[in-house]
């Protein structure tokens, strides 16, 4: 069994005043897809890393198959590694990549060529077995990354990043192939990436991380629906959800001039939480856009449209100055328009909330405010 | 809908062709000028090699004249080969002895960082900074002790010492080529440090391996200023031979060329033969 168990681990760099991994808790089911998913510098590789023996742990342990792994050499974690460089042997085929941990297992040539042709049919690598890395194509030295950790039939497996090195298309088109690998082998993975879309589509649950720190970590869904600081909000789902820092009125939050109503159940949430601004966050797909002159809703004049044929979004500014969004700048809102851009730039357009329900984080700390 | 086709217009440029091959006989000219420059003072002493003594001795030179082998037969004859053995008994030995020192210290300079690295590094290079001159006097002292005067051992030694720190050098930054994911998916494999390094970091830097060995080769074979010092006739090597040829008598020339010519074929064969690692070893740090 492989159950993989972080348990207040730790990781600090030699010279660093901040810890690179700080006091991670995440429990790991046998056969599940995890991603660890986070901007640069948020301790996702180092946390992976630590799994797989590269990085020393610090504080806490970490557990797997119930067995503490601090202090065991990687060799001996039975732990698959892709990178994200791939790190082939420059100097072995393909084949000879692929076999080299059996290799070093004692594996016998005959069962070791057996396993490498299996999983080179799995990868579509047959042809290439006998070609050294130098002559294959990024996306086939990707495969045979992902086939050198097949291979070992390892109890988990570790990928750090393994597709930002593919072009946009090839990484579309892999990541579905790893995903469907992952169910059909049944292997616990661990995958890190920065790519929140990666992180959506392909993981069983999703850990959101900042500064070394675990903010959230549940299911795609759950992080999209009910984010639970105003980081994941903004960090997960693409345009990102419109976030702005705005002071509470009697029956709503006022934006500017006008007052954005809010219902009961919102109000008395903030009236417990106690706070007199509050951060509101509204996904593009929760605003309405008005384009006949003199409807409702706040008036914006649209800066750019993006396009993209089946959808396509909105960025707008609003009129009213007094609005800020979270950086102090003039309130920028990106709004999703089920059907061509129904304006052009420069346009002055209405926008409205739609059904549904508004996110509310607190000012300071960024919390979720739970209506 | 109406296809448009796109003609490719004719460029008739009489006047760029011309131009450019002009340009490029030229630079051609001149590299060729250069080249045979450097090259034919070499030149010069190995034909000189096989001109009778009169020939290579005349005012203005020889260019064309009978050759002979009487010179080659001459300088074989006069006990060139313990001369020779000593000297590749000298080379040999200590480049390896370089090479199983150096490549572990490399390693660890450069794959495995300690905090002192710098100062390691610092302290090797400072080695070479003391011009032998000033050491030999307490080094003749020490050999002398250690009972190893016109000892071919004392050569090695020396040799060793004067070529590690530079071989240190060089081997580092071929090891600093090698990514260290490379390190660390071996280790993932299963591999210990020695099984990692021997399958998977020995052939990346062979190449520059390759080119360490034959830098040194080079420096020990035509060290002169040790061998005159500390050796006399059982241990003598080939530079010191060579000198032997400039007696008070006169000067033979072409005795002298054809003893020069020999004493530079084995180091000569040795690139030869590794001519293809080096290339890429002696450019392997320039291309990231």
């Amino acid at each position: 069994m492989a159950e993989i168990a972080y348990k207040k681990a730790s990781c600090a760099y030699a010279g660093a005043d901040k810890l690179a991994v700080d006091s991670l808790d995440l429990d790991i089911m046998d056969g599940e897809f995890v991603v660890l998913v986070g901007p640069s510098g948020s301790g996702k590789s180092t946390a992976l890393r630590m799994l797989a023996g590269l990085e020393e742990i610090d504080g806490g342990s970490i557990e797997i198959g119930g067995k503490n792994v601090v202090g065991v050499p990687s060799k001996d974690r039975d732990i698959a590694m892709v990178f994200q460089n791939y790190a082939l042997y420059p100097n072995k085929t393909v084949g000879e990549n692929m076999g080299f941990a059996l290799k070093m297992r004692g594996v016998p040539t005959e069962e070791r060529t057996r396993r490498v042709a299996e999983a080179a049919k799995i990868l579509d690598l047959t042809d290439f077995l006998d070609r050294k890395p130098g002559k294959l194509s990024g996306g086939q030295r990707q495969r045979v990354a992902m086939g050198r950790a097949i291979v070992r039939e390892p109890r988990v497996f570790c990928m750090d990043e393994p597709l930002s090195n593919l072009d946009a298309k090839l990484r579309v088109q892999t990541r579905t192939q790893i995903a469907a690998l992952q169910r059909r082998l049944g292997t616990t993975t661990v995958y890190v990436t920065h790519d929140q879309v990666e992180a959506m589509t392909m993981g069983d649950r999703v850990a959101v991380l900042r500064d070394g720190k675990l903010q959230q970590f549940s299911t795609p869904t759950d992080l999209y629906d009910h984010p639970v600081n105003a980081f994941v909000a903004g960090f997960i789902g693409s345009p990102a959800m419109n976030l702005m820092t705005v002071p509470v009125v009697a029956d709503g939050v006022r934006l500017g001039g006008s007052v954005l109503p809010l219902e009961r159940d919102e109000l008395a949430a903030l009236a417990s939480a106690g706070v007199d601004t509050v951060t509101i966050g509204l996904r593009p797909e929760q605003i309405g856009i008005e384009t006949e002159p003199g409807s409702d809703g706040f008036a914006a004049r649209v800066d750019l449209i993006e396009e993209l044929g089946s959808e396509s979004y909105l960025y707008a500014h609003l009129d009213d100055a007094d609005v800020k969004g979270l950086d102090g700048d003039a309130a920028s809102l990106v709004a999703r328009s089920a059907t061509r851009a129904p304006a052009r730039i420069g346009d002055s357009i209405g926008l409205t909330r739609l059904d549904g329900p508004i996110h509310l984080f607190h000012p300071e700390t960024g919390d979720r405010i739970e209506a | 809908m109406s296809t448009t086709t796109t003609t490719r217009p004719e460029t008739v440029d009489e006047t760029v062709r011309p131009r450019r091959r002009t340009q490029g006989i030229g630079w051609s000219a001149l590299a060729w000028i250069v080249g045979i420059g450097f090259f034919f003072p070499v030149l010069w002493m190995v034909i000189t090699g096989f001109k009778q003594e009169a020939d290579a001795y005349t005012d203005p030179p020889t260019v064309f004249f009978t050759p002979t082998l009487d010179q080659f037969r001459e300088v074989l004859d006069s006990g060139i080969g313990t001369t020779l053995l000593n000297s590749v008994f000298a080379t040999t030995v200590s480049t390896l002895l370089v090479l199983l020192l150096g490549i572990p210290a490399a390693f660890a300079l450069s794959l495995r960082p300690v905090r002192k690295t710098k100062d390691v590094l610092f302290f090797f290079i400072s080695t070479k900074m003391l011009p032998v001159v000033a050491a030999i006097v307490p080094l003749y002292v020490i050999v002398g002790d250690i009972g190893l005067l016109d000892n071919i051992w004392a050569l090695v030694i020396l040799y060793t010492a004067m070529n590690l720190p530079i071989a240190v050098w060089m081997m580092r930054s071929f090891f600093l080529e090698v990514p260290s994911e490379l390190l660390e998916a071996a280790s993932m494999d299963g591999a210990s440090l020695w099984t990692s390094v021997r399958e998977v970091i020995l052939p990346l830097v062979s190449p520059g391996i390759a080119a360490t060995a034959l830098i040194c080769v080079i420096f020990s074979w035509n060290e002169f200023f040790f061998a005159v010092n500390l050796t006399a006739v059982q241990a003598q090597t080939i530079p010191v031979f060579l000198v032997g040829f400039i007696t008070g008598q006169g000067l033979y020339w072409a005795q002298l060329s054809a003893a020069a010519t020999l004493s530079a074929l084995p180091v000569v064969l040795a690139g030869w033969v590794a001519q293809n690692k080096l290339v890429r070893g002696l450019s392997f740090g320039a291309i990231k």
